[in-house]
């Protein structure tokens, strides 16, 4: 108990004084996780609207692989991006190993399943004549799509949030794919496993506060926008 | 305006109903009509280019190839209202905004069309806040808002209570009549088709089975199915003794009916259609115009809403309708003896063997 409140005392200390080591992991944290997400938004919602609006031969395979992949081990999804960026590997030449790149590749590789997965729950779980009803009024199928997709902007929210928690609170891949490179990919789940190998859980706790607090911020932030306009 | 030739409308690869002939003039309404799982909805769908299907669609006397043009120039209604999760202004605003109309303009014909159906007051609130009536209210305005040349309207009443519904119906005939707008209804409802239809195509089982003026589909329906369902529930065969000029005599059992229909060519074994409305009750025989009189028993005496149904017994059964203060002031009970008539010019002939009258405007 006694070192949590020490840790308690230590993390307020280096958040008030704004600690260099502390704030640039939680910048590269932002950086490589928003990125990802970011990714896995811009491509995913499309690949969702695609899987939950179309009929086509295959889908329920491509919708079980997809939900598989809402489950995947960060460390299995690193060992894949390990060994395609290696420098044998198909990407060598990319010389991505140990860089943020091979991370926001990493997490975008875990998030991305996610996004699509629910936007494709999303869009099913609207009334079927809702789309027929927008072509009726003479819609094309993407402004059809576009607009049902911001009829599910409760549910594809909740997706992005989702994708955003799995990403930014990640250790596996991040460690294996970016090595944990001071001032560069090292990121607070790598730090505050770092820091507690070392006993040192002042730091340890001050980057798991600004992690919970990252995490908060956005997903506050998220649900407000979610919930604005909804009826009381 | 829209014609419709051999058309086959599919769910899928399954064919679900077949046309042969359809067609809406401009300006014109028309009632699909059919007992529920008909097949009304799949052929309005196809009609308005929403289901795939063979055959011939011509719109204004070319081939409809731009699908999404032809959308454009009509709209369509549903049973639920299918608004989206926003004010009821964007609401009805929505097909002029998938047009590309800026949202001053949208917003202002919107208005007007709210105004129109009466819910202008509701325009700021959102959608999800309106009751039913008030929902299909907004779901008409935005099909009006787009000003179609063609309004599809696939039962949009039947999920409302009767007071609603009926308030509703009378808005939306006196809205049709004022925009001089071409309307396809889809109901199972007689009376809905009755008040906003100038003519009706009656579907069942997959068929367009009829399609003609209201009194004609009333009055003479093309086969015993659609005769039972518009409410002729005599439906008896008979065997032509004599045709002239002025009439046709047929006989059925011991009994000698005279009507003005002409008997169908060929067919000796025609079905005579009566609707019970059509036969009067009487205690004793009187003199009257009406050349068809049968002394009958009363067998069963079932009360119908606000009439009394009479099931006769004349030597072939004969079903009645008369008004629950003419049962009670003639005190009809079971087993009576009355007299049942009807004028030669009330029934309706029918082939034995279905024939399709769907007949084009």
């Amino acid at each position: 108990m006694e070192l949590i409140v020490q840790g308690l005392a230590e993390a307020f200390r280096r958040i008030v004084s704004l600690d260099p080591t502390v704030f640039d992991a939680a910048g590269a944290s932002l950086a490589v996780s928003g990125t990802a997400t970011a990714l896995s938004v811009i491509t995913g919602i499309p690949a969702g609207a695609v899987l939950g609006l179309t009929r086509f031969r295959g889908r329920s395979l491509v919708l079980s692989i997809v939900n598989t992949g809402m489950g995947l081990p960060p460390v299995v999804v690193g060992l894949f991006v390990v060994v395609f960026i290696w420098r044998s590997g198909p990407f060598g030449d990319l010389n991505w190993y140990c860089t943020r790149q091979a991370m926001v590749t990493a997490q975008y590789l875990l998030a991305v399943p996610t996004v699509i997965g629910l936007t494709a729950v999303a869009l099913q779980s609207l009334d079927p004549l809702l789309r027929t009803q927008l072509l009726s009024l003479g819609a094309t199928r993407s402004q059809a799509a576009w607009i049902l997709i911001r009829e599910s902007r409760l549910l594809i929210l909740g997706a992005i949030i989702a994708g955003f928690g799995a990403v930014i609170s990640e250790i596996g891949a991040s460690l294996m794919v970016g090595c944990n490179v001071l001032g560069d990919t090292r990121i607070l789940t790598t730090a505050i496993t770092l820091e507690t190998s070392k006993g040192e859980f002042g730091s340890a706790f001050a980057l798991a506060f600004i992690l919970l607090g990252i995490i908060f911020g956005i997903t506050a932030l998220t649900t407000f926008a979610q919930q604005r306009g909804r009826p009381a | 305006m829209l014609e419709a030739r051999d058309l086959v409308v599919y769910r899928g690869a399954r064919p679900v109903v077949r046309a042969s002939g359809f067609s809406v003039a401009e300006g014109e309404h028309v009632a699909v009509l059919g007992p529920n799982g008909a097949g009304k909805s799949s052929l309005v769908m196809a009609l308005a280019a929403l289901l795939p299907s063979t055959g011939e669609l011509r719109y204004r006397g070319a081939p409809i190839n731009d699908l999404q043009a032809y959308r454009r120039r009509v709209a369509v209604v549903f049973q639920r209202p299918l608004l989206l999760d926003r004010s009821v202004r964007e609401n009805a605003a929505i097909g002029l905004a998938i047009r590309g109309v800026g949202r001053t303009a949208r917003n202002v014909r919107a208005e007007i069309e709210l105004a129109r159906l009466g819910v202008a007051h509701l325009a700021d609130r959102p959608a999800n806040r309106l009751s039913g009536g008030e929902s299909q209210r907004v779901s008409i305005a935005r099909a009006l808002a787009v000003d179609p040349e063609i309004l599809f309207l696939d039962e949009p009443f039947s999920a409302l209570d009767a007071p609603t519904r009926e308030a509703l119906i009378a808005d939306l005939a006196r809205v049709l009549r004022e925009r001089g707008v071409t309307a396809v209804m889809v109901t199972h409802d007689r009376d809905e088709a009755l008040s906003l239809a100038d003519r009706i195509a009656v579907v069942m089982h997959g068929e367009l089975r009829q399609l003609d003026t209201a009194e004609a589909v009333f009055g003479m329906p093309a086969d015993p199915e659609i005769a039972a369902f518009v409410g002729v529930e005599n439906v008896i065969p008979a065997k032509v003794e004599a045709s002239t000029d002025e009439l046709t005599a047929l006989r059925i059992g011991d009994q000698l009916v005279e009507v003005t229909a002409l008997p169908p060519p060929g067919d000796d074994f025609p079905l005579l259609c009566v609707r019970p409305d059509d036969v009067v009750i009487a205690r004793i025989a009187t003199p009257s115009s009406a050349r068809n009189s049968f002394a009958a028993r009363i067998v069963r005496l079932e009360p119908l809403g606000r009439r009394t149904r009479l099931v006769l017994d004349c030597g072939f059964p004969l079903i009645a309708h008369v008004t629950r203060q003419s049962a009670r002031e003639m005190e009809l009970a079971v087993d009576d003896r009355v007299v049942a008539s009807f004028k030669a010019t009330v029934p309706h002939l029918l082939p034995r063997h279905r024939a399709h009258t769907a007949r084009p405007s």
